[in-house]
């Protein structure tokens, strides 16, 4: 090779890189190991981690544990799909494509929306974006954004992160009430002709379920953009969808259908909205066409919003659509469809429910809120950091401790129960606690 | 020509859409009646009794559906993906093994610190190793990929010129930045200023000096540039923006041909993105995910995104609260399967394995240009780095244009260069062998070129109509975007 190209060195192909960094590049990092070394390494390491099989998690708070079908790891370890680019190749690419038409499909159906695009990073970035396309679309005069305080707190602080740069927005926080939902009167008072939008969670980050009729109408009134977030997307397998209730754009974080937890990362954001704004939806989209010979196909499009494009001027600067976890959705949503997504949540609101009963009547904690829920509920403990001590002597974490973000909740834990909670967790739950 | 050029391969009829099979009823998911069943304390006027248009599939259904799927996709493991600036590399396997395990697959972000300790230390450790390779003090590993590693940094950059007095109004970005930068700087407040490459390919530190002012916040750079060039007067452009109070941003798209050459921490970079699904082997997924670990000078440690991993007696512990932060760019500790996987990388092939990459890199792309420098027009007639970029010219005067040239490698089982980028090269060809392929590879992809550059003399009816090959012909983008058609709908198909 060395021959072909004329030279006699690998280093002559470098002449162009200045000597005084070529000669201090070494990287000093150790020589790579056996296949069978890497995996002890890795092994050990895991090790030291607590999952599910040993410890008794009660966490929610954004990442949820959910059933995994075996098929759905099947599909993603394909390496057609897993070791595939962008699809900016159609014909070579119907696969993926095809997924991620349906993906959207599938994202319309359980929000109640009209248009989704192909996933973004995640759901606290989903919401700083939806905040950014309501940007676009609401006049100059318009740009203060009420968010919920019940909205996660990661989600909050990142829409604050993306804001902070562009000078003309203004970012106010609406209190929530007794009941755990977005304080109605307080932000009927703070919307007025300067108010862009309104972002709430649904479910919020208390596992509420909001109330979005007042919220909405109270936003149409002040033509303010209703913009839900909804972390827990297997809630929409049994409650009325932010379609149908009148929001304008509906994003959230996709992890629970189908992506294992991994600490947290990686999700996807979903995000959807009404058809008249498709133009200024951010990220990637898949439409349907057809080939030379007339046969459907599928493509990307509308990509004149996209930064590959228009550069400065893109709707988002995002590059990605977190394809394959969206395919790993795509696939658990297939295989679940219409009588599994809504048995699977009822499940979670049954077990919820009852562990929440159990925990309030045999344990003696305080239910916190008035609001109906989902799988998450906030229950007040008189001695919560003895709580957690006595929990984790059991192998038990049950839930998270919500004073790190509300002062006002300090002795407050906010406890997730889904499927993969056994009763006898539950059962040794209510006992650590109760005993 | 060969048979490929005559003949349409039988191609199996694409599945048709999850919602236009199965049948009333159906699923995959079965969970005893009798048992969990009621709705707590929710309200009948909350609930839904439907998802309309939902899927009802068996599980065999369902799998069949997305195996035929993935067979109507190129991959690096069925093809060779020369996709300049994209480091289609392999992906090793054990990087999945590793991702998989439930120690890191089955971790929640929320449970205590004291019960994630070996995830903290793999972060904390993948921290230590990105330095070394890059030659920086600090980094974060949040950001979900590359651009949004841009924007974090820009941030960053920005806090720190605030706190200095002026986060300033500008940024210089090159012709021949990827379109993520500009973006990147709008989402940041800052207005865009575009400079010119040299007749070379290059950028020259006077055009750098023309620009540069007190207004300037940074200068966006990639190294080696997208057309595959050392800049290899990085060193004084850097000195032209300090001169100035300016910052150096290094997009790291290409770091796939530094390492061990030379560390962008030492050609006077403040700031820069690498791209884990790029140069450490991570899949791309069909378009993510990917991570995207920002890294810094000391200057800008104190402006890192949170949380931060910290250590303490061979503990490790996070940092929530830093006065200075930017704050939080994403929910939790960012894209950490994908960071499991580059940490695995890493250790594989270690210090010297990194090295070797980034040679077999370069010698594998200039084999490819030398190869094919007298049956296509080179954009730049110097060695390359780790990509080479040709264009059209040769091919125009028989009416071939870049595109017929990419559709027609797909004929011959070969995934296409990164195509009309640069925007400043004409018809650009971006190929990027990348290290993992074999010479031979390399040969059969060289031959289908110069197969395909007498074609477009001889036969170029031939290219202009490619692929003929592929589960489907060219497909008519404009009638995607003029018809808008963005989900199945009940009444699909129907108004045809």
């Amino acid at each position: 090779m060395l021959r072909v190209i004329g030279i006699d060195s690998l280093d002559e192909l470098y002449r162009h890189v200045p000597e005084t960094l070529r000669n201090r590049a070494k990287i000093g990092l150790p020589e790579g190991l056996t296949e069978l070394a890497v995996r002890r390494r890795l092994a050990a390491l895991a090790a030291k981690n607590a999952t599910p099989s040993e410890w008794s998690f009660f966490l929610g708070g954004g990442i949820y544990h959910h059933f995994i079908p075996s098929a759905v790891d099947a599909v993603i370890s394909r390496s057609e799909f897993a070791t595939s680019y962008t699809p900016y190749q159609p014909e070579v690419s119907q696969g993926t494509l095809q997924a991620l038409f349906e993906y959207q499909t599938l994202v319309c159906q359980l929000t109640g929306m009209e248009v989704s695009n192909a996933g973004v990073y995640d759901g606290a970035s989903a919401a700083a974006e939806a905040v950014l396309m309501s940007r676009r679309i609401q006049p100059l005069n318009r740009r203060r954004v009420l968010l919920s305080r019940a909205l996660h707190p990661h989600y909050r602080e990142v829409i604050s992160t993306y804001l902070k740069n562009l000078n003309d927005m203004r970012l106010e926080e609406v209190g929530f009430d007794n009941s755990g939902g977005t304080d109605l009167e307080q932000l009927t008072a703070k919307l007025d002709h300067q108010s862009m939008c309104v972002v709430v969670g649904y479910p919020n980050f208390f596992g509420i379920i909001e109330d979005l009729t007042p919220i909405q109408a109270a936003c149409a009134s002040s033509g303010a953009q209703l913009i839900t977030v909804t972390a827990e997307p297997l809630a929409l397998g049994v409650l009325k969808p932010p379609g149908e209730w009148g929001a304008d754009i509906a994003v959230g974080e996709g992890q629970s259908l189908g992506v294992p937890m991994t600490l947290g990362g990686p999700g996807y954001g979903f995000f959807a909205s009404q058809r008249r704004f498709v133009r200024s939806l951010p990220g990637r989209l898949v439409g349907e066409t057809v080939d030379a010979e007339g046969q459907r196909g599928f493509v990307l499009t509308l990509a004149t919003r996209e930064q590959h494009i228009r550069r400065e001027k893109a709707t988002s600067n995002i590059c990605t659509s977190q394809t394959l976890c969206t395919l790993a959705s795509t696939v658990f949503m297939s295989l679940l469809g219409k009588t599994g997504m809504r048995r699977l949540a009822e499940v979670n609101v049954s077990r919820a429910h009852e562990a929440c009963d159990r925990l309030v009547d045999e344990a003696k904690l305080e239910f916190c809120f008035s609001r109906p829920f989902f799988n998450e509920f906030v229950l007040r403990a008189k001695n919560l950091p003895d709580l957690m001590k006595r929990c984790a002597a059991e192998r038990i974490v049950p839930g998270v401790p919500l004073g790190q973000w509300y002062p006002e909740l300090h002795d407050c834990l906010l406890v997730c129960v889904t499927e993969m909670n056994q009763r006898k967790e539950i059962d040794r739950l209510v006992g650590s606690i109760g005993g | 020509m060969s048979e490929v050029s005559v003949g349409r391969r039988l191609q199996p009829a694409a599945p048709r859409l999850l919602f236009e099979s199965g049948s009333s009823g159906r699923s995959a998911f079965y969970w005893p009646d009798g048992d969990d069943q009621g709705q707590g304390n929710i309200p009948e006027t909350l609930l839904r009794h439907d998802i309309p248009g939902f899927p009802e599939l068996g599980e065999l259904e369902v799998l069949r559906h997305f195996t035929r799927l993935s067979q109507r996709n190129f991959a690096i493991e069925s093809q060779f993906y020369p996709l300049g600036s994209c480091t289609m590399k392999y992906n090793p396997k054990v990087n999945e093994v590793a991702a998989r395990l439930p120690g890191f697959a089955q971790i929640h972000p929320l449970a205590p610190v004291e019960v994630l300790q070996g995830a903290m230390e793999l972060l904390y450790d993948l921290e230590r190793m990105l330095l070394e390779i890059c030659g920086m003090d600090s980094v974060s590993l949040q950001p979900s990929a590359g651009a949004q590693g841009e924007l974090t940094g820009l941030m960053l950059i920005r806090a720190c010129l605030a706190e200095r007095g002026n986060p300033r109004k500008k940024i210089i970005v090159p012709d021949t930045a990827h379109g993520t930068n500009p973006a990147s700087s709008t989402l940041c407040g800052y207005d865009v200023v575009q400079i010119s490459s040299t007749a070379q390919g290059v950028i020259d530190p006077a055009t750098i000096a023309k620009v540069m002012d007190e207004q300037v916040a940074a200068l966006m750079i990639t190294n080696p540039n997208t057309l595959g060039l050392f800049e290899k007067d990085i060193e004084a452009i850097a000195e032209v923006v300090h001169g100035k109070g300016g910052l150096v941003y290094l997009d790291g798209a290409n770091l796939n041909a530094l390492m061990g050459v030379a560390k962008p921490g030492h050609m006077g970079v403040d700031v820069l993105h690498m791209n884990l699904h790029k140069t450490f082997s991570t899949p791309h997924g069909g378009g993510g995910p990917g991570a995207g670990p920002v890294a810094v000078k000391k200057m800008l440690s104190d402006y890192l995104p949170v949380p931060r991993i910290a250590k303490n007696a061979g503990t490790f512990y996070l940092q929530e609260r830093c006065p200075k932060t930017i704050g939080r760019v994403r929910s939790f500790f960012g894209n950490f399967g994908i960071l499991v996987r580059a940490y695995t990388y890493i250790i594989s092939i270690g210090g010297n394995g990194l090295e070797e990459s980034s040679r077999m890199a370069l010698l594998n792309a200039n084999y490819i240009r030398k190869r094919l420098e007298k049956s296509y027009q080179l954009a730049y007639n110097e060695p390359c780095m780790h990509e080479c970029i040709f264009t059209d010219r040769l091919q125009h005067k028989h009416g071939i244009s870049t595109l017929d040239i990419a559709k027609r490698l797909l004929d011959y089982d070969f995934h296409p260069p990164t195509i009309y980028f640069p925007l400043v090269v004409s018809g650009a060809l971006m190929i990027e062998p990348t290290e993992t392929e074999t010479p031979e590879t390399l040969d059969a992809f060289v031959e289908a070129m110069l197969a395909i550059a007498r074609e477009a003399e001889e036969t170029p009816e031939v290219v202009k109509a490619a692929p003929h090959s592929t589960p489907v012909r060219r497909l008519d983008e404009a009638r995607a975007a003029r018809r808008q058609i963005l989900r199945w709908e009940p009444t699909h198909g129907k108004a045809e």
